[in-house]
């Protein structure tokens, strides 16, 4: 039964991990606007559509 | 009629048609060749009709050329790299963000811009070699989207975004989920072997995990009780924190001296779930500023005048902070008149609209004094400094007490109201019951009076009320009232009290009535008055002009304008005057006229009649002093003469009282008096000058015509055309304060029941971990379907304008 120290360790690093991504990602401003990205999302396909037709384009940076 | 295919506006005076399609203006047509260019035309395919007309800003910006004020609008600038941050007050679509993302395909110099809609801003890193910034300003007002530059954007700058609470919420959630995991073997309580081995160390991990929960995610409310003890108020934090800290101390003395696991799982739950409703509550509208002052709305910088060694007039820009007494200052078309000052040289039109709310155009004559906040229309003025910025009339006003003050927290609140008896009960109680079992069995009466202050914690009367209110929130918002913050609704379902400002929030901005009376003039002295008022640039004449319908031009042989008086005008043998009363008639003008704005007109000497200006009142308004007459006190304050006294007493119900030539300073005291009375009131203004009186007022709402255009602080922005539906938004508030009552009682209940077993000295971990979440989520359960139910009943009478 020992090995429930490894699994419990493991549990609490996983859940670790999930919470730093969290802090992290509020920290580089994610959440600060929740609605802009939805909208964007959408314009990534037709920029593809675009850069076919006209191979000049610069790509869109981020 | 064909609408543009670029601002989807009607088409009315002129008809551009380029590339088989329509516009209305040459603007429109420059966005539409702009963005074709640079191979953007999926602007269009996005949304119907998206753009903006843009508007003609030649010069506007030229304080861009200022290195200093770049330096301070700059948030970033190093080897040639800038990143600059615009408000885009016309952004409005999908496709806006789109092109705005797109810059860089615009000017190469534009490394990358993206969008915040909701604040309507847009970040751009651009390279200061390629473009430089006021080429960027030039670029975005060019296709319609002109960034809204004022005097608020040099003070303050890098202002942080708070984020603690979400990381508070993330720390609880986290904390919260691994305690749940680690007490759910003891749930059972069965004696098995392994869980004997383990549950130590089971116990110990939830006391790390809780740690932060109590030290960081709850600190608010220990923060919060221990300055509302030191103020002598019983606030809803008193409770909480007691809570929280009997919690934490049980629990940790439980598994230090192992008598047991421990409420671990109930502390973590409790503030996560307390977080959860401050979370909900801080929805705001983050385009939408409610703390503007004037600094908002002035410009930047102005255009000094002065004069170099060789005698010539130099145009220099300079803050407007820097504007000393005495300096000259150019003033163009559109532009705003930062400082009191005395007119040099040009014919002021001034519009105080923003300031008064009076949307007439007042004209003056060098050598008068021009306040600060008019904005000139037409040529261009020299205007000479008398006062620095913040001495104006009009900033005077912001050195009032009033707007130093925090509106917040002076008012008792529901909750806090009730917190004071329940704490007092909950506390009587404890001690009741520690007494009856210090007599019956010492052992257990320490066990029972922390469990009484376990489970009587007020988790889901806390919740109660920012469920409600930030749900209300959103209803108001969908509703075109937006709100500051969700208080501010328990505050309208206590308001007995209504003042209004007359001018642009009674009467509409846009709709000025004008009729005619007197003789009726023939066609011929139709057409000679349409030539004339055509030539003329007064105000009225421009106003009129507009309304009368479209004659043929005559081209008048004679036309003189005097200024303060009238038109002299002539054509085809036939004479003209257009003007003041004791102008055209030439004898002694009858005074009872005094106080209306008419153009008087006679034709060949010979009296013919007046045109008499009206403001005309919002549709629905009658219903609405009706309505709001039965439940509440109505006032109407003007800072204009009273001449619609009259027509206002008898549109509207009688108890209405009028009071007239209201300074700003004065509507500030009226309200003052009312509450000294001990009323509650709510202001409803809409210029400047009624800035005082919202911030002085329970709940001051401001009045928009259009939301994206500014406004000044109040608690609630409401646009102008749902302004006949506020006594449903009243209704809906004391719906809304009594559906927290209820859910007051529902928790009540919930809170019984927990007493019940914590009295009897039989509170179990399990039973507080079952009892606290389900109270907390049956209460918002309660109270979103409630308030949905009362936002679906709610019914705005938009009025059609």
């Amino acid at each position: 039964m020992n090995i429930i120290y490894l699994l419990l360790a493991l549990s609490i690093l996983v859940a670790l991990i999930f919470f730093i991504a969290f802090i992290f990602s509020v920290k580089k401003g994610q959440y600060d606007d929740v609605y802009t990205p939805s909208v964007r999302m959408l314009f990534d396909d037709e920029l593809v559509r675009s850069d076919k037709s006209d191979s000049t384009k610069n790509k869109k940076s981020n | 009629m064909d609408s543009c295919f670029h601002c989807g506006e009607k088409c009315k005076e002129e008809l551009i048609i380029f590339q088989e399609k329509v516009f209305c203006c040459n603007g429109c047509k420059t966005v539409f060749e702009i963005l074709v260019e640079s191979n953007l035309t999926y602007y269009y395919e996005l949304q119907e009709k998206p753009g903006i007309s843009p508007g003609a800003s030649e010069m506007k910006f030229d304080f861009l050329d200022n290195s200093e004020i770049v330096e301070k609008l700059l948030e970033f600038n190093e080897n040639k790299n800038q990143i600059v941050s615009f408000l885009i007050p016309s952004m409005h679509c999908s496709s806006c963000i789109w092109v705005l993302e797109n810059l860089g395909k615009l000017n190469q110099g534009i490394k990358y811009s993206q969008v915040d809609f909701p604040k309507k801003t847009v970040r751009i890193n651009f390279s200061s070699d390629k473009i430089n910034l006021k080429e960027l300003v030039y670029l975005l007002s060019r296709i319609g989207y002109e960034p809204y530059i004022s005097l608020k954007d040099y003070d303050e700058k890098n202002h942080k975004i708070d984020r603690s609470l979400i990381y508070k919420l993330g720390v609880a959630g986290f904390a919260f989920g691994n305690v749940m995991f680690l007490s759910f073997p003891e749930y059972f309580e069965v004696k098995e072997f392994w869980l004997e081995q383990f549950k130590h160390l089971f116990r110990w991990l939830m006391f790390a995990f809780s740690l932060p929960v109590v030290f960081y995610s709850g600190s608010d409310y220990f923060i919060s009780a221990f300055k509302g003890l030191r103020a002598r108020i019983l606030n809803i934090d008193v409770p909480i924190a007691m809570g929280i800290a009997v919690l934490f101390i049980r629990s940790s003395t439980e598994i230090l001296f192992d008598l047991g696991t421990g409420f671990f799982d109930s502390l973590t739950g409790l503030v996560f779930f307390l977080l959860l409703g401050k979370f909900f509550q801080q929805k705001t509208y983050s385009y939408l500023s409610f703390e503007r002052d004037y600094k908002s709305y002035f410009p930047m910088a102005v255009t000094r005048l002065g004069t170099n060694t060789s005698r010539e007039t130099t145009e220099e820009q300079v803050q407007v902070y820097k504007v000393k007494p005495g300096d000259r200052i150019l003033i163009r078309n559109a532009e705003l008149i930062p400082i009191d000052s005395v007119l040099i040289k040009g014919m002021a039109n001034i519009d105080y609209s923003f300031v008064t709310g009076e949307a007439e155009v007042v004209k003056k004559e060098s050598g008068e004094t021009l306040y600060a906040g008019g904005r000139q229309q037409g040529g261009m003025l020299e205007i000479e400094a008398i006062k620095a910025i913040d001495q104006s009339y009009l900033t005077r006003l912001w050195s009032n007490e009033i707007f130093k003050k925090d509106k917040r927290g002076q008012f008792q609140n529901l909750i806090n109201q009730i917190s004071k008896r329940f704490t007092a009960g909950v506390l009587s109680i404890a001690f009741l019951a520690t007494m009856f079992w210090l007599f019956y069995d010492p052992s257990k009466a320490l066990n029972v009076f922390t469990a009484i202050l376990i489970i009587a914690c007020p988790c889901a009367l806390a919740l109660a009320t920012p469920f409600t209110l930030g749900n209300l929130l959103r209803i108001f918002g969908r509703n075109k009232f937006y709100l500051k913050e969700a208080g501010v609704i328990e505050q309208i379902a206590k308001i007995d009290c209504l003042v209004f400002d007359k001018t642009g929030t009674i009467t509409s901005n846009k709709k000025t009535e004008v009729y005619y009376e007197g003789l009726k003039l023939n066609a011929f002295d139709k057409q000679l008055l349409s030539s004339s008022l055509r030539a003329s640039g007064h105000p009225l004449s421009m106003q009129l002009y507009q309304i009368l319908e479209k004659n043929k031009i005559l081209s008048l042989d004679e036309f003189k304008e005097y200024s303060g008086k009238g038109i002299s005008s002539a054509g085809n043998g036939s004479k003209m005057k257009i003007g003041s009363a004791s102008f055209v008639k030439e004898s002694a003008c009858d005074t009872k006229e005094f106080n209306k704005t008419t153009v008087h007109i006679s034709s060949n000497n010979e009296y013919k009649g007046c045109y008499i200006f009206k403001n005309s009142y919002r549709e629905g308004l009658v219903d609405l002093f009706r309505k709001l007459g039965d439940s509440k006190e109505l006032f109407i304050l003007s800072g204009d003469n009273d001449g619609e006294r009259e027509k206002l007493e008898n549109m509207l119900p009688m108890k209405t009282k009028f009071h007239f030539n209201q300074q700003p300073e004065d509507k500030l005291n009226f309200i003052k008096k009312l509450q000294q009375e001990g009323k509650s009131v709510m202001m409803i203004g809409d210029g400047l000058n009624d800035a005082g009186a919202l911030a002085q007022s329970d709940v001051g709402i401001s009045v928009s015509e259009n939301i994206n255009v500014f406004s000044p602080a109040c608690d609630g922005i409401l646009e102008a055309c749902n302004l006949t539906s506020l006594n449903e938004y009243f209704k809906l508030s004391e719906k809304g304060v009594k559906i927290i009552k209820w859910s007051f009682v529902l928790s009540l209940c919930y809170n019984i029941v927990g007493l019940a077993f914590a009295v009897s000295g039989n509170l179990m971990p399990v039973i507080a971990a079952i009892l606290m979440p389900l109270s907390s989520i049956s209460i918002v359960t309660f109270t979103t379907l409630a308030t949905n139910l009362a936002g679906r009943k709610f019914k705005p009478l938009v009025s059609k304008t």
